[in-house]
């Protein structure tokens, strides 16, 4: 039994490693500041479609990215580690989405690749942490969810249903549903394996369109599109791109206008200084501390 | 009509604390909108479930009880809220950031196009404007959250989808009951009406809930440690401090992703809120995403050797040191004081 599946991954920037120049003055993003990278929970997601593809021969992994040129690089880094191929949704139009117009955009996609058994992707982006992509473009298309899940246990050939192990509140889970069905899987799964150094070689100069027509940021050192010829014989290379149009999506549905949540205000953190005692670690001071503590049965 | 709803979650026949919590807020905001306050149950074998939600105050308990309900799948569940919205349109709809509430929401708005904001860490009512198409909305949900790792606090709005929906952590409302008498009307919904039998299709083929190996949420002391305590070897000296102090061990979540502790004791938007009446943070940076989790603790500790952290800004004592230093000498002092 061969299968066919999706990983939805993102492009996030890393929230994790938030340095000090990360906020502009005016208390926005600063989003030069902060490194571009694969979404952490994505990666086991791809983990989880990779081990089926060694499981199961003729297994295809396609990656299903949305975001603006540069996020080609989630396909390359999916490629790197053994996925088949990957196409980026990309498009003015959808900008400023919410989750429900991300999910619109992303079950467009998919309805365009058509065949399909698994769509599989992490639970949430570190970005947002809403974990609700999954679930919604479960519901655009119909199709059953598997969330948090753990790991996959077993795909039966006959009745083409699937195993999984999943967190709940407080314990675990295993439950079992039928494909084509939508599972997102979490952090504490198992890690993605490294880069594959033959696939790195293969495809360190697949791009999209986009890439191709600026000086890529893969490889800064060369003038744009340094082998045209490359691309004509090895079809693999280009990454495919699709706007709205080439997924038959409804503008309105799409970007800021297909987004009912609405950002209303943002601030920055300033947190109202307390008075505070500042000590220092000796002795006196700690023993001081504790004392007045139990003095006043704080403790004890 | 244009009520206030929450779905109540449960754990065979009994109402999670989050739910009950949620009705309480739920409460609030509908005294406050003029409307009702409305719940949501289903399950298997859910007579008498009222008794545990009426005294939070609500005015009309929706009721699916059927074979399959429980343990809870995305499908049905979904089913029954989608349907039962369709026909009662209401304003609001509350739900807990828990595995569950996180795994309906989503579906549920996405089948009725309405907005959803996750992990909100409070809710209020006001009004928004609209300055490009010139309206004004009043009485709309303000959902409230950390943002971007934590870094920013977005206020969320949904003007023109119903309903708006919102989920909330357990332990960040507050669970208060409003009338122990209090009566409100029960609806037994026909099931079959609202779910159809394909959407069984997930099954649960083996279940294991513990209960929880600690008592964060309801510890008096809660003794926290950050990345800066270096390894779960650092850890352990926490362990020490609080089994010194019959405290409860808590973690931020670069100290959870570092691994140097479990998830399960992480405090934080994405983790446990916490309400101690002694805080003491150990390592601990304090990104909006931590203090979400306990800056309503009454003292609050900060032991770091930057003395710039962030956390230092809302502590009470400030000690500027390694906790390598101090954590020993706390054990030590504390030892020698209560001998």
């Amino acid at each position: 039994m061969s299968l066919k599946i999706i990983v939805l991954a993102k492009q996030v920037p890393d929230t994790r490693n938030v340095g000090k120049d990360a906020m502009k003055e005016d208390g926005t993003v600063n989003r030069a500041a902060l490194p571009a990278i694969f979404n952490p929970e994505d990666l086991n997601a791809l983990e989880q479609a990779l081990r089926l593809k060694d499981a199961f021969p003729g297994t295809t992994v396609t990656v299903l990215t949305m975001g603006p040129g540069r996020a080609a690089e989630i396909i390359r880094e999916g490629l790197y580690r053994g996925a088949d191929g990957g196409y980026l949704l990309t498009d003015r139009a959808f900008a400023g989405a919410d989750t429900l117009a991300t999910s619109y955009a992303l079950a467009t996609a998919v309805k365009k690749i058509k065949d399909y058994d698994i769509i599989i992707g992490g639970r949430q982006a570190i970005d947002g942490d809403t974990a609700q992509v999954g679930p919604q473009v479960a519901e655009k298309l119909g199709l059953p969810q598997i969330t948090y899940a753990e790991e996959i246990l077993n795909v039966d050939e006959k009745s083409r249903h699937i195993t999984v192990k999943r967190h709940i509140d407080g314990g675990v889970e295993t439950v079992e549903g039928p494909m084509p069905i939508v599972i997102t899987v979490n952090g504490s799964a198992a890690p993605c394996r490294p880069r594959n150094a033959k696939f790195v070689m293969k495809y360190k100069r697949a791009l999209g369109a986009q890439e191709k027509a600026a000086a890529p940021a893969c490889h800064p050192d060369q003038a744009p599109l340094a082998f045209p010829e490359l691309y004509e014989k090895h079809p693999y290379l280009n990454i495919q791109e699709w706007s709205v149009a080439d997924v038959n999506g409804d503008l309105n549905q799409c970007g800021l206008s297909g987004s009912p949540t609405k950002v209303k205000s943002i601030e920055n953190i300033v947190f109202q200084a307390k008075e505070s005692k500042t000590l220092t670690g000796s002795d006196q001071d700690v023993e001081g501390l504790i004392v007045e503590l139990l003095a006043n049965h704080t403790i004890g | 009509m244009n009520n206030v709803f929450v779905y109540c979650e449960l754990e065979g026949t009994t109402v999670a604390d989050v739910s009950l919590e949620l009705l309480t807020k739920g409460r609030k905001l509908a005294n406050q909108l003029n409307c009702s306050l409305e719940a949501i149950v289903a399950g298997t074998g859910l007579d008498g479930i009222e008794k545990q939600v009426m005294p939070y105050g609500v005015d009309k308990l929706h009721v699916f009880d059927a074979e399959g309900l429980f343990p809870y799948t995305s499908m049905p569940h979904a089913s029954i809220l989608i349907n039962l919205f369709k026909e009662e349109k209401p304003q609001i709809c509350l739900m807990g950031a828990t595995v569950i509430g996180r795994d309906l929401g989503p579906r549920v708005s996405s089948a009725l196009t309405s907005g959803l904001t996750a992990d909100c860490t409070s809710l209020e009512i006001g009004s928004h404007e609209d300055k490009k198409v010139g309206k004004t909305y009043e009485n709309l949900l303000y959902q409230i959250r950390p943002a971007f790792g934590g870094n920013i606090v977005a206020t969320i709005v949904n003007p023109e989808h119903r309903p708006q929906m919102a989920t909330v952590r357990e332990g960040v409302m507050k669970k208060e009951i409003c009338d122990e008498n209090y009566k409100g009307e029960v609806v037994k919904h026909d099931v079959a009406k609202y779910v159809p039998g394909t959407d069984f299709v997930v099954k649960v083929i083996d279940r294991h809930v513990e209960k929880a190996k600690h008592n964060l949420k309801g510890a008096a002391i809660v003794v926290a440690g950050g990345y800066g305590m270096g390894s779960k070897e650092g850890f352990d000296k926490l362990f020490e401090l609080a089994k010194e102090l019959h405290a409860e061990v808590g973690a931020s979540r670069a100290a959870v992703d570092a691994g140097f502790c479990d998830h399960d004791r992480q405090i934080g938007q994405t983790g446990l809120t916490v309400h101690p009446k002694l805080y003491i943070a150990c390592g601990i940076s304090g990104q909006i995403q931590h203090i979400a989790g306990m800056q309503d603790a009454g003292i609050i500790i900060s032991i770091n050797n930057d003395e710039n952290a962030p956390i230092n800004k809302i502590a009470d004592y400030v000690i500027n040191g390694t906790v390598e230093e101090v954590i020993p000498k706390m054990i030590k002092y504390y030892k020698k004081n209560t001998k």
